[in-house]
């Protein structure tokens, strides 16, 4: 392992827990039917809650008249957009979000006013006699239609027009790299929106106590930054707000905002003084989304005859929909991470994210980064076509060495991409077959790499990203709270089998609260990827600060040095003399007859950045994985069907915590990547109505058992020094790889190219016949347009100009070329 | 304010059945557009049985009556007289797993855990049928049990295990399904 600091952990050998399966400390009630999902949970006297949504894409409200729903019995309350008049958001800089609409609708689906019931089918009865009067106003349906219309504007912040956000960064002269390419290619592709689909529809309970406290139970993978959310449109102070995020079913980015019926069901029980509950339909699910943004790129690469990239230039145009959410951060991921996998010594990005009247795009498992992803590994395909070279081997060539500091001020510390590589050639038999088999059957790679937890923290502040806190008890049993969310990924049981590694117990010994903002320290929240990292690490401090406690009590006994002391089997002993030593229980009533009752506390935060320039912040990442994957396909030339049968995956995870949730992790990538790559899009009807195509299980195709395919998983373990045991990512970097490898086993078997997904029959049938008619055998966008001027770069030299990670004014006649 | 004279459309007589749940007899009383899905979670108090669509689309609220899996949001309640429901709540014996829970919860095949109760019984109505499914029945028999976690491989593996276990095999889960492959 290459970590030596063993503060956190990594570089130790002999380690009983991590590293080996064991039950996720939840699994046995979820096979049970025991675990308590928001909609599971009822209180007496509850009331249930309807929300009045619009029927229309955009429009002004003329008159909202809910005089009829308030008299009808059982109806207890109705609110409308007035009383819950402060607006909020996911990011302090896109606040435009009300929980009711106010003065305007933007998007269908669009709550504009709830109703409290004593059930729900009286809830739904009475929203038919709430009436709205609108004045409809020209809808703005995509993003020909936000660059073409600055009005009307769908927002009145952003930039202007219907241009929410700009971006533009410069990391090296790019046109000094293109100077030096021996060949440029520039490359379109469109990446289609997408939804999560988490199986469990979103629900919330509020309690408002009688001495003024409220309680929510939802499903959020955010909780800290929700609660904060509630205390600005609640107005009631932190401290009197308790969120307790239920385990969630299913997330993958679609649970990370502050809701509207969250905090319509806070205010409905504020209001009734009785407990009010939600679930939302699997409609009103489709359009709170929050998921992939549609995205159009452009890629303009240099590259020398042996593959080596000179520079890149990348443009991305997002369809923000309604809202603002996350979506400056997601428009920031797309230009990220393209550096972090081959040398790439200047690279420039820019991006657009523009607003449209749809359902707001936001973080989906990813977030920012597949689509780049998709249009780079697309085009590394086809440069090494063009040079003749194999692209596995010339992917290798070129990969970025462990611990640098890549074009944009990233640094990469673990880097094990060129073992993946070797692995899935290896396995998949590439060497005979890439270029070998019969006509439309085919074989594609791709790879990727993706951030292990986001430097920064959604809102500015100088406090841990995590914090974890031991208590033991006279039992031997070990308490363990942390914010984090358990949202199937297993983030609560990575807390046992951490803190039991440490102090030599069973992962069963422990209880691990979670989630809790009463009981609990402070965690993001299950996002970017960082909840093993970071919680990971708060845990070991926490967990080695009461071993510390443990070893002074224990070596006074035992009149030995606590450096002698061994923590294994329930046990604390004498390394040199195993046999003398005391059970776990007697160590803790050592230590609490010596110090008094006992509790620690860890905490962590990223180490800092080296970029030194507005918008640093968003990249940087303790510790980067990487993935490897080669995907098999069947054409049918006659129909455009697509089969993947197989895939062969491998994943640079630093270290596995549990080896079998990493499998899931990269198994359950594996499958959303093929349902972007095939089937899955979030696409709307009209561009006057503007409501979503298919918003229902049945219509949305997403991969059953019979598309599924099999895989081949590899876990390549390079332990990364600032990991916990040297830990890094698993959830979302191995999705990434997915959609560009089956579009170039594509390529490989029918010889067309498909530069958009979802990659539909008819797509491929579009290329293949263009093909046969002597036209360009390709499907995707022919042109990339901005809508006006760009901004002048952020311009910051890159390391191999011996740049500082500061940025720095341009001289005009370089600004110019 | 009356609201004796203006009644609620939503209040019908409620229906009053018999049936098996779980084994046991058990009499419920509710309004008679209710579900089965409705019924086993609000009017008898079991959430084990989950809901995604409500639609008959995904799969999650899949319980067994008379042994067969059915989607509970699309029976109604009414339809269940004299029927015997299995939910999750009774796979267990006492406190000893079902060897599908158990393998479920070795091989993390439960990950959000939310399909989870749906699989569960699916795959033991299919092994009730087929002791020993081949890879492609055990997908054609969970083929409208929507998964967004897992990617199905954890679920295969957990259902093959089981039948081993089920058919008084020593087995264990292959190597590279826990480790990867080498």
């Amino acid at each position: 392992m290459a970590g030596n600091n063993g503060s956190n952990g990594s570089g130790r050998t002999g380690l009983r827990v991590v590293g080996k399966p064991h039950r996720k400390v939840d699994v046995t009630a979820k096979c049970t039917g025991e675990t308590k999902y928001a909609d599971d949970i009822v209180f007496p006297r509850m009331l249930h809650t309807k929300l009045f949504r619009s029927s229309v894409p955009h429009a002004r409200i003329l008159k909202i008249d809910t005089s009829k729903a308030e008299s009808y019995p059982g109806v207890k309350a109705v609110l409308t957009g007035n009383d819950l008049p402060a607006a909020y958001g996911a990011m302090p800089v896109s606040e435009d979000e009300h929980a009711l609409a106010i003065g305007k609708v933007r998007m269908v689906g669009e709550p504009v006013a709830a109703i409290a019931a004593v059930d729900e089918d009286v809830a739904t009865e009475a929203l038919d006699l709430i009436e709205v009067e609108y004045e409809l106003l020209p809808t703005i349906s995509s993003i020909e239609s936000a660059l073409e219309h600055p009005e009307p504007r769908v927002h009145d912040h952003g930039e202007f027009g219907n241009i929410h956000r700009r971006q533009v960064y410069e990391f090296g002269d790019v046109e000094v790299g293109f100077a030096e390419a021996d060949f440029i290619r520039e490359d379109l592709t469109f990446y289609e929106g997408s939804t999560h689909l988490a199986l469990e529809q979103h629900a919330s309970v509020a309690n408002f106590s009688k001495d003024g406290k409220l309680t929510l139970y939802t499903c959020t993978q955010d909780l800290h930054y929700l609660h904060k959310a509630l205390v600005k449109v609640l107005g009631l102070p932190a401290s009197h707000i308790h969120v307790i995020a239920t385990p969630n079913g299913g997330g993958f980015g679609g649970k990370c905002d502050p809701f509207q019926h969250e905090m319509v069901v806070s205010k409905l029980a504020m209001v009734t003084g009785r407990p009010v509950k939600i679930c939302l339909t699997r409609e009103e699910v489709f359009y709170c989304h929050r998921g992939r943004h549609p995205a159009l790129m452009s890629t303009k690469t240099g590259f020398k005859k042996d593959g080596s990239i000179t520079a890149m230039h990348h443009r991305t145009i997002l369809d923000g929909g309604a809202y603002g959410g996350l979506g400056i951060a997601s428009a920031f991921y797309t230009g990220t991470f393209q550096t972090t996998t081959y040398t790439m010594p200047r690279f420039k990005c820019e991006a657009v994210r523009v607003f449209t009247n749809k359902a707001p795009c936001g973080p989906k498992r990813g977030n920012g980064t597949p689509q780049p992803r998709f249009a780079q590994e697309v085009q590394m395909d086809k440069i090494a076509e063009q040079l003749g070279l194999d692209p596995a081997e010339m992917r290798k060539r070129h990969l970025v060495a462990p611990d640098s500091t890549v074009a944009n001020w990233i640094r990469v510390g673990s880097m094990a991409l060129g073992k993946c590589i070797d692995k899935v050639v290896e396995g998949s038999h590439w060497k005979e077959r890439f270029r070998r088999l019969p006509y439309g059957k085919g074989i594609g790679m791709a790879c990727s790499g993706y951030m292990t937890g986001a430097q920064t923290p959604i809102y500015w502040n100088n406090m841990p990203h995590s914090g974890v806190h031991v208590q033991l008890d006279r039992g031997g049993g070990v308490s363990v709270f942390c914010g984090s969310a358990e949202i199937g990924q297993g983030s609560d049981s990575i807390l046992a089998y951490i803190v039991a590694e440490v102090l030599g117990i069973d992962p069963f010994d422990i209880r691990v609260v979670t989630a809790d903002t009463d009981l609990t320290p402070v965690d993001l929240g299950s996002y970017s990827s960082r909840v093993t990292l970071m919680t990971g690490n708060a845990a070991i401090q926490a967990a080695e600060r009461a071993k510390d406690l443990l070893s002074q009590a224990v070596a006074e006994k035992l009149e030995v040095p606590g450096s002698r002391l061994s923590f294994a089997d329930r046990r604390v002993f004498d390394s040199e003399n195993p046999e003398k030593g005391v059970t776990f229980i007697e160590a803790v009533w050592l230590a609490e007859t010596k110090f008094g009752t006992l509790g620690t506390v860890g905490s962590y935060k990223p180490p800092a950045g080296k970029g030194k320039f507005k918008g640093s912040g968003i990249g940087p990442s303790p510790a980067f994985s990487f993935t490897a994957a080669i995907a098999e396909v069947e054409v049918n030339p006659e129909t455009g069907i697509v089969v993947v049968p197989r895939m062969w995956i491998a994943h640079d995870v630093g270290q596995c915590i549990n080896p079998v949730l990493v499998m899931g992790q990269v198994e359950g990538s594996v499958y959303m990547g093929l349902g972007e790559a095939l089937m899955e899009e979030m696409t709307y009807r009209g561009n006057r109505n503007v409501v979503h195509k298919f918003p229902s299980f049945l219509e949305y195709k997403s991969p059953t058992t019979l598309e599924m395919c099999d895989i081949t998983t590899y876990l390549i373990e390079d332990g990364d020094s600032n990991g916990p045991f040297g830990a890094k990512e698993a959830g979302q970097g191995p999705q990434l790889p997915v959609p560009p490898a089956i579009a170039n086993a594509i390529y490989d078997a029918v010889g067309v190219r498909i530069d958009e997904v979802p990659i539909t029959p008819d797509k491929v049938l579009k290329a293949i016949r263009a093909k046969a008619k002597g036209q360009e055998g390709r499907y995707g966008p022919a042109k990339f347009t901005y809508p006006t001027e760009m901004p002048a770069p952020i311009y910051v030299p890159s390391p191999i100009e011996g740049g500082d990670g500061k940025p720095l004014q341009r001289e005009p006649a370089v600004a110019q070329r | 304010m009356k609201p004796t004279k203006k009644k609620s459309k939503s209040k019908p007589e409620k229906a009053h059945i018999h049936l098996l749940v779980n084994g046991e007899p058990v009499e419920v009383a509710f309004a008679p557009h209710k579900t089965l899905l409705e019924v086993l979670r609000e009017d008898l108090g079991l959430t084990g049985t989950k809901h995604g669509c409500e639609l008959g689309e995904c799969g999650c609220c899949a319980v067994l009556v008379d042994g067969r899996p059915v989607l509970s949001c699309l029976a109604l309640g009414v339809a269940a007289e004299g029927h015997d429901v299995a939910t999750v709540e009774g796979m267990a014996e006492g406190t000893k797993l079902h060897p599908l829970q158990a393998a479920f919860a070795d091989l993390g095949a439960a990950q959000c855990g939310y399909c989870t109760p749906g699989m569960l019984l699916t795959a033991k109505a299919l092994l009730e049928q087929v002791p020993r499914p081949s890879r492609d029945q055990i997908k054609a028999a969970l083929a409208g049990n929507i998964c967004r976690c897992t990617g199905y491989i954890k679920i295969y593996e957990a259902v093959e295990l089981a039948a081993a276990w089920m058919a008084g095999e020593q087995a264990e889960a292959p190597k590279e399904s826990v480790y990867g492959w080498q």
